[in-house]
């Protein structure tokens, strides 16, 4: 309930629904389903990896080096997103579009590193219908990568919206569940990172 | 490129039984459809009730959604009781095994997902943000979103009564029977897509309640003040946040096994079929406990209610809830005993399954201290309740016996397993959902049922259950196997006899149910419930009008006291006339949610037939129409201060008059 409600007590027309803090905090818990998501991935993975059936295994594939690029790239769009945010807190519409395209730029970088290594690995006869183990690789981190293009349309939009409606309190909302989104798959990339390809590649 | 995908003539199912069916459906449909036109109606449907983002209508929809389901998922049942009851010492029966193994795979996807979760849900969706004092949920576009997701599915399952077939795998489809190898034609897909596409709706409703419960209750009632219905339905939400992202998980897997070939579960090239035997009870295990818990609560204000009393421990009710959702979680392996694991893991989830007997049984003496002393009046919800505390007591004791390892293995997918689940599930969430039925029918709808007719309903169903399960645990343990087609044992004719007798008592008792909505509908006026409180109710949805003013709460409730309306009938606050009243913020109706359920039917049948660029198409347009949603300028409005008056003053002179 916003403070003006609870001022005049009665009057409890000012009670919107899809509050701002309704919205972030069910956003929120919905990050919380696709996070159950994704462990089902990483147990499956935990359960699958060493099941190569005679065929290579994250040793002989991954190559740490491009992943690392990748890695930074997605790190650094955290980091401009977050630029993003405060620039949107100070209503610098400017400044928000800016640091959006920038996010966008390194998330794309990031997504095209992946489907270079994707096209990479099939074309060498490591693709997914391989062997469990590239299953399961192939889903995780495919899972990772559909979940930032969605984020990457959904920074398309946002920034349509800024663009042509400027940075109303709903927009700004909408601005903090992407970012959340955005933080949270950074996350989950670090430990995709962690554990399939640094554990991988030791 | 085919258009048309995998789909041809061919897909049109030539079994007798099934053109009779589609037969009378094509009939019912037809007459429904000149019924509306005639009596103009469909302008009136769409935008009063399809395109509704009230919780209460939508509520009601849900409800007739798990009506219909429940004809269609006895009609099944039924007719494997007649098949087993015929086709005994080697006779082969009518049903042949491609049909009868659609057949049981249909009820259990039916009965579970498309009856019990809807049923629930629709209670749960009239009742809590009554209860908590709130005008709507917190997204009351995505409540109508979530609904649509759900019938997408039911109408998924239907489709292939008509197009294809349905899986023949069993409700719960392990792979590798549901791989693309053993399982190539269309059921297993889907299945797939039903359950993935109405799962999706089920953990957004999951989302959308706790956020309703945490952000929109009214001024003074915390949240350990929450009626105890409310807060079943909350773990049953957590656990559905928690849960239903497991089952799309396992169901996506089993996707990319049947559609690219992938080899999650498959036999070879280092494929586990057990870990979708793990997932998939990883999310259905809580999933019963999402179904019964609402149930516990509907016993509980019920009980309550009738015996004239308080809750007797209202919060050792909430947090016996919440022991059972945490322990839900830990005890998935005992669907599996006999996988092979160490007896020391067996033995663990073995315990952890027992001591879920401890807060079940914390709840059943709650309800039975709650009603010593008290004035009890024997309405039809108190039969249901009492009709529940006997059969659900027999049903939790043969889970525990189920949860020994090593009695389970002896009993393990024997019929002994197949009656206790139905003794859980029938006595527990359906006898409880039955009783919410019942109790919050007027509420809903504003007039009374018969309750002659829902003693009788009652009775069918109570007798009918005991004819038709106890013989099972009977058979289980003479050693018949569940899923059989067919048998040769005269030892157990006689028990198969009985239990189809009981199939039938309890269509009597369902016939009554329906003979009771048509008499209800038809007398309605003789029967209004006018006061809104019919059965001197103690939570705050008793306080509106029958049916409730569409904006629930003129003035938001000031609550004071666990049984907020008791307290105010107490202290002679209730019905207050208001001076004035200010304007009430509504959301709108909207389009976008039928249409977006439309586009994932198509999407859901289009992935079915590999229809590819009708799937591609649907998808597209269910992003164009969220988004288009999301940017909508006219989702609200506000209830003017003389409307509301005007509404408000007729209800209280109705309670006024008496």
């Amino acid at each position: 309930m916003s403070t003006s409600a609870t001022a005049h007590h009665d009057a409890h027309h000012d009670e919107h629904h899809d509050t701002g803090r309704n919205t972030t905090l069910g956003f929120w818990i919905y990050l919380m389903t696709d996070c159950i998501l994704f462990s089902c991935f990483f147990a499956t993975y935990a359960v699958l990896f060493m099941n190569t059936a005679g065929g290579v295994s994250g040793k002989d594939i991954f190559d740490l080096d491009l992943i690392a690029g990748g890695t930074a790239a997605l790190l650094l769009s955290s980091i401009t997103f977050g630029f993003a945010m405060i620039s949107a807190y100070k209503k610098n519409k400017g400044g928000t579009l800016l640091w959006l395209a920038v996010t966008f730029v390194f998330g794309a970088a990031f997504i095209a590193i992946e489907l270079y290594e994707f096209n990479h690995l099939i074309h060498a006869g490591h693709g997914p219908s391989t062997s469990a183990f590239l299953t399961a690789f192939f889903s995780l981190v495919g899972l990772h990568g559909l979940h930032v293009t969605a984020g990457l349309l959904w920074i398309t939009v946002m920034f349509i919206d800024v663009a042509k409606r400027g940075l109303q309190d709903r927009t700004v909302t909408r601005l903090g569940c992407l970012s959340l989104f955005w933080h949270f798959l950074d996350v989950i990339w670090i430990c995709v990172f962690s554990f399939v390809y640094l554990m991988g590649a030791m | 490129m085919n258009l048309l995908g995998k789909l041809s003539w061919d897909a049109i199912p030539h079994d007798p039984i099934v053109l009779v069916t589609l037969a009378v459906v094509a009939v019912g449909g037809a007459a429904l459809f000149v019924f509306m036109t005639l009596a103009k109606k469909w302008g009136w449907l769409w935008r009063e009730w399809l395109t509704s983002v009230d919780h209460k209508r939508l509520g009601i929809m849900y409800i007739i959604l798990a009506l219909v389901m429940l004809v269609r998922g006895f009609a099944d049942a039924i007719m494997m009781r007649t098949q087993l009851a015929v086709a005994t010492n080697g006779s082969e029966g009518y049903l042949p095994p491609h049909h009868y193994d659609q057949i049981f795979t249909a009820h259990g996807v039916i009965m579970i997902i498309f009856m019990a979760m809807p049923f629930m849900i629709g209670l749960m969706n009239i009742i809590v943000p009554l209860q908590i004092g709130a005008r709507d949920v917190a997204f009351p576009f995505l409540n109508n979103l979530s609904f649509w997701l759900a019938v997408s599915g039911a109408l998924l399952v239907n489709i292939s009564l008509g197009l294809g077939e349905f899986a023949m795998t069993g409700w719960v489809a392990y792979p590798p029977l549901s791989g693309l190898e053993f399982s190539p034609g269309t059921g297993v897909d889907y299945y797939i897509w039903a359950l993935q596409i109405s799962g999706i709706g089920t953990t957004l409703t999951g989302v959308n309640f706790l956020i309703t419960v945490l952000k929109m209750r009214t001024p003074g009632m915390k949240l350990m003040d929450m009626p105890i219905f409310t807060w079943t339905c909350t773990w049953a939400n957590v656990l559905i946040v928690a849960s239903f992202p497991i089952l799309t998980a396992a169901l996506a897997m089993l996707t990319l096994d049947r559609y690219l070939d992938f080899h999650f579960f498959t036999n070879d090239l280092g494929g586990n079929s057990m870990m979708y035997i793990n997932l998939f009870w990883a999310w259905g295990h809580p999933e019963v406990y999402i179904l019964v818990l609402p149930a516990f609560g509907m016993f509980s204000e019920i009980v309550s209610t009738f015996s004239g009393k308080r809750l007797f421990g209202h919060k050792s009710m909430i947090y016996a809830s919440g022991v059972i959702s945490l322990l839900g979680f830990i005890v998935w392996l005992h669907h599996f005993f006999t996988m092979g694991s160490s007896a020391n893991v067996n033995a663990f989830f073995g315990i952890m399954t027992m001591i879920i007997a401890i807060p079940t049984g914390v709840k059943l003496f709650n309800w039975l201290f709650t009603m010593y002393k008290g004035r009890i009046r024997m309405e039809v919800p108190m039969y249901w309740v009492i009709g529940f505390m006997i059969t659900f007591s027999i049903g939790g004791m043969t889970g525990v016996l189920l949860a020994i390892p090593g009695a389970d293995y002896v009993l393990h997918n024997s019929l002994f397993l197949i009656a206790h689940f139905h003794n859980t599930i029938i006595g527990g969430a359906v006898f409880g959902y039955l009783a919410g039925f019942a109790f919050w029918f007027p509420k809903a709808m504003g007039f009374h049922l018969d309750p002659k007719l829902g003693k009788v309903s009652f009775w069918c169903w109570f007798i009918g259950f005991f004819l038709a399960f106890m013989p099972l645990y009977v058979l289980g343990f003479m050693g018949m196997t569940r899923r059989l087609n067919h048998t040769d044992n005269p030892d157990w004719n006689v028990w198969l006899y009985i239990a189809a007798v009981g199939a039938f008592v309890i269509a009597i008792g369902i016939g009554a149910f329906v003979l009771q909505l048509i008499l209800g509908f038809k007398n309605k006026d003789k029967n209004l419930d006018k006061t809104g409180d019919p059965w001197n109710g103690h939570t705050l949805e008793w306080s509106l009008a029958s049916p409730p003013q569409f904006y629930n709460f003129a003035k938001l409730p000031q609550v004071e006291d666990l049984d907020a309306f008791t307290d105010m009938k107490e202290k002679g606050t209730a019905y207050q006339r208001h001076a004035s009243y200010e304007p009430i913020h509504m959301p709108s109706n909207t389009n976008a949610g039928p249409i977006m359920g439309l586009l994932a039917t198509a999407m859901g049948f289009a992935l079915i037939w590999h229809i590819w660029w009708l799937a591609g198409a649907s998808f597209i347009g269910l992003i164009v129409a969220f988004i288009c949603r999301a940017y909508a300028s006219n989702t609200d409005y506000y209830v003017q201060p003389d409307e509301v008056a005007r509404i408000e003053n007729a209800h209280l002179d109705n309670v006024a008059k008496g």
